[in-house]
């Protein structure tokens, strides 16, 4: 899809609803948008039938307004929470079944490039922790070994969310969960590690604390899955309902467990550190240059 | 080890060398030699004039041999893109993406790597993901095998796939090459099996026809679907064909109900198809006898030699060959036995779904017998004899 397509045929403008003529004049195509700038424009998601409160909307609606591209992205995911409100982005939405992520995610990739050899289409997995490190394991490091050019990113709410409270392999030790009655009996996996030893280009772990940082670090995300390999995002993403995290207290849990055990941690390979230096500086440059005319 | 072409410099895939023809041309006019060979050298052959844009693959017996295959036409060039996945939900999940991509799209298993794609396997239909599945039936474990059994093609009856099945090394090459064509149409949009029993026919040799190997099918169109493809090529909307049902809870219920009617009229709708490239659903022999041999797939051959045999002791004995399992071809089922008195199902494993089938369609339509048998099954082969004693047993 190009911009030509998103924007309607003169005449046919006044025949379309207004959600989407708003979409085309003053959503986010063709330009990086800033967290700033949030109620200026139209966002590509804006409603979902989440909890009230729940951090992972948040997360997600950050995660939509960082696509550099989305009139050339396709979203990934499975059940879980967060496909509530992805599903409802203006974005094509894969819903596949619990766990396929990463394997469809394959496939998709593959075929786009062979049909669409002169235009990259991102291809951004959003899915829940037991998705992708329980369920969707094998898919998830498979994808990873084979250095499939995607961005995988783990809304971790360190629960199953979605099925009411059990305890899956990203909970911590020790904690009270459904079908853990008597506390997790073994650690929560150290799926950054794992993606370091599956040969991830790019490694982020965030919590949802500073969102201009979380959309920097999707977009490098994404743009790095283009041209070196595959990357992975672990978003802190609360659920307040399962933890009993009262709804005015969900930012305030997100900086207590960032500054406890959830801390910003960015980990690159060489060549992706130079390929998105190179692209940071050109848009520095171009920022300069616009902000002279 | 076959030495790689893939880094010459020189190297034009050889796909690109093929000229494109007109289906029905190469199905039904073009010229074609005949070979001596395997069922698994049969798919390779289909393969290569399939103009296939991604092969997906496991190993399984008697399976592998078909997509190592598809490997080296992929190194050859017939084939764009090829890997070998995690294990077989991973191919099909990725199948299933690649699909909706809006490319042609291909992968093989038999018995238990079936089983293990499953979930992925019974959602494509509801995705709309048109792309051909080759299965070499074989044993489902316990206890472990690798004979041929097809139990497996009952597990895929209402799941909405498409589903031909196949008696020799022919039809294998035949039904593949038309299974893609079928299923790619805009008013079908749906996978299909091409199924084949293990063995009987993927290691054996038999007599094949094709058309020039310089020639192949069109290529898939990713614009021409039911539903568009996921590739971020039309203009957003907050809807999308994965996830319709995450709107609102009341059209969950009825765009559930509904999409899942579409599907299973598209399958009848594809038989039009099935006919234009495979001809008729069924084949009928002797269709005047009274006695009846209903099969599909491998079993309708020793069903042929036992008719041949009746007929030299001048006992007239019909056979109907059932191609196409989905679309089920009920209207010729029954227009084709409304005489006969007494029908025989023979087949290839032990749950008898042919004869269930059958049965559900006939069900008070005609007053004849239909007889569960005979069956063999855990990779058992059916004799001729075992065909015949049959016949004699419920004649007394
Ligand atoms: C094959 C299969 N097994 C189990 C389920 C049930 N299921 C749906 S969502 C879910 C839990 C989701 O948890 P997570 O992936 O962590 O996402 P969250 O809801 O917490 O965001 C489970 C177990 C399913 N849909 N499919
Ligand atoms: S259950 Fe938890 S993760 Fe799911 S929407 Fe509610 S708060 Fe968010």
């Amino acid at each position: 899809m190009s911009l030509e397509t998103v924007r309607p045929s003169p005449g046919f403008e006044e025949l379309l609803p207004i959600e989407y003529r708003d979409l085309v004049k003053h959503g986010q195509y063709g330009r990086d948008v800033k967290v700033s700038e949030i109620g200026k424009f139209k966002e590509l998601v804006e409603e979902h039938p989440m909890c009230a409160g729940c951090a992972m909307t948040l997360f997600i609606r950050l995660a939509m307004m960082a696509l550099p591209n989305p009139e050339h992205t396709i979203n990934v995911g499975t059940a879980g929470c967060g496909r509530l409100a992805i599903s409802q982005a203006n974005i094509p939405f894969i819903y596949g079944n619990y766990g396929d992520t990463n394997s469809v995610a394959s496939g998709l990739k593959r075929a786009l490039k062979l049909r669409f050899p002169n235009q990259v289409k991102d291809v951004v997995v959003m899915a829940g922790d037991g998705g992708l490190i329980d369920i969707g394991f094998q898919g998830l490091m498979h994808s990873w070994f084979r250095q499939e050019k995607f961005t995988t990113i783990m809304l971790d709410n360190e629960v199953y969310g979605n099925t009411g409270g059990q305890e899956s392999g990203m909970t911590l030790k020790g904690q009270i969960l459904k079908m853990a009655p008597r506390g997790k009996e073994v650690d929560k996996i150290d799926a950054m590690g794992l993606a370091k030893v599956a040969g991830c280009a790019y490694i982020a772990r965030i919590a949802p604390t500073n969102p201009s940082r979380v959309m920097r670090t999707i977009r490098r995300a994404v743009l790095i899955a283009r041209e070196v390999g595959p990357t992975y995002i672990q978003a802190y993403t609360s659920c307040n309902i399962e933890y009993a995290i009262p709804t005015p207290d969900v930012m305030q849990d997100a900086f207590d467990v960032e500054k406890e055990r959830y801390g910003f941690e960015e980990i690159m390979t060489d060549e992706a550190k130079a390929y998105i230096t190179e692209i940071e500086k050109k848009q520095k440059e171009l920022a300069k240059a616009n902000a002279k005319k | 080890m076959s030495e790689s072409t893939q880094t010459k410099e020189e190297w034009v895939p050889k796909g690109d060398l093929q000229e494109v023809k007109d289906p029905e041309w190469l199905f039904h006019e073009a010229p074609r030699e005949t070979e001596f060979i395997t069922g698994s050298e049969a798919a390779r052959e289909a393969i290569r004039r399939a103009n296939v844009d991604i092969a997906i693959s496991y190993p399984i017996t008697p399976q592998s041999e078909t997509m190592q295959q598809a490997g080296y036409l992929y190194d050859e060039g017939y084939i764009k893109e090829y890997y070998r996945a995690e294990e077989e939900i991973g191919v099909m999940s990725a199948l299933g993406g690649a699909s909706r991509a809006g490319v042609r799209s291909l992968t093989a298993t038999s018995g238990p790597g079936l089983m293990r794609g499953m979930e992925a396997i019974s959602s494509w239909p509801g995705a709309r993901t048109p792309l051909v599945l080759m299965n070499m039936c074989r044993v489902i474990n316990t206890p472990l095998a690798i004979q041929p059994d097809n139990i497996e093609i009952s597990f895929l009856l209402n799941t909405g796939i498409l589903h031909a099945h196949a008696e020799n090394q022919q039809d294998f090459f035949d039904y593949s090459l038309a299974a893609f064509m079928v299923s790619e149409q805009v008013d079908v949009t749906l996978p299909a099996v091409v199924s084949v029993d293990g063995f009987f026919v993927t290691h054996a040799r038999g007599q094949v026809s094709m058309f020039s190997q310089d020639y192949k099918l069109p290529p898939r169109d990713g614009w021409r679907s039911a539903v568009p493809a996921m590739d971020n090529e039309n203009p957003p909307a907050r809807l999308s064909r994965d996830a319709p049902i995450q709107k609102s809870n009341f059209i969950s219920y009825h765009m559930h109900a509904s999409w899942q009617q579409e599907v299973f009229a598209a399958v009848e709708r594809s038989a039009k198809y099935w006919r234009k490239y495979i001809g008729d659903l069924i084949e009928v022999i002797n269709p005047d006898a009274e006695e009846f041999i209903v099969s599909s797939g491998a079993c309708v051959s020793q069903a042929r030699e036992a008719v041949r045999q009746e007929g030299e002791k001048g006992r007239e004995v019909g056979l109907i060959k059932i191609k196409t399992i989905r679309p089920w071809p009920k209207a010729e089922l029954f227009a084709a036995l409304k005489n006969a008195k007494r029908i025989f199902v023979p087949e290839f494993n032990q749950a008898g779904w042919l004869h269930k089938e059958l049965c559900s369609t006939l069900y008070g339509q005609i007053k004849a017998d239909i007889i569960p048998g005979p069956r063999v099954y855990g990779g058992m082969t059916m004799p001729t004899e075992m065909v015949l004693e049959w016949l004699a047993k419920y004649r007394k």
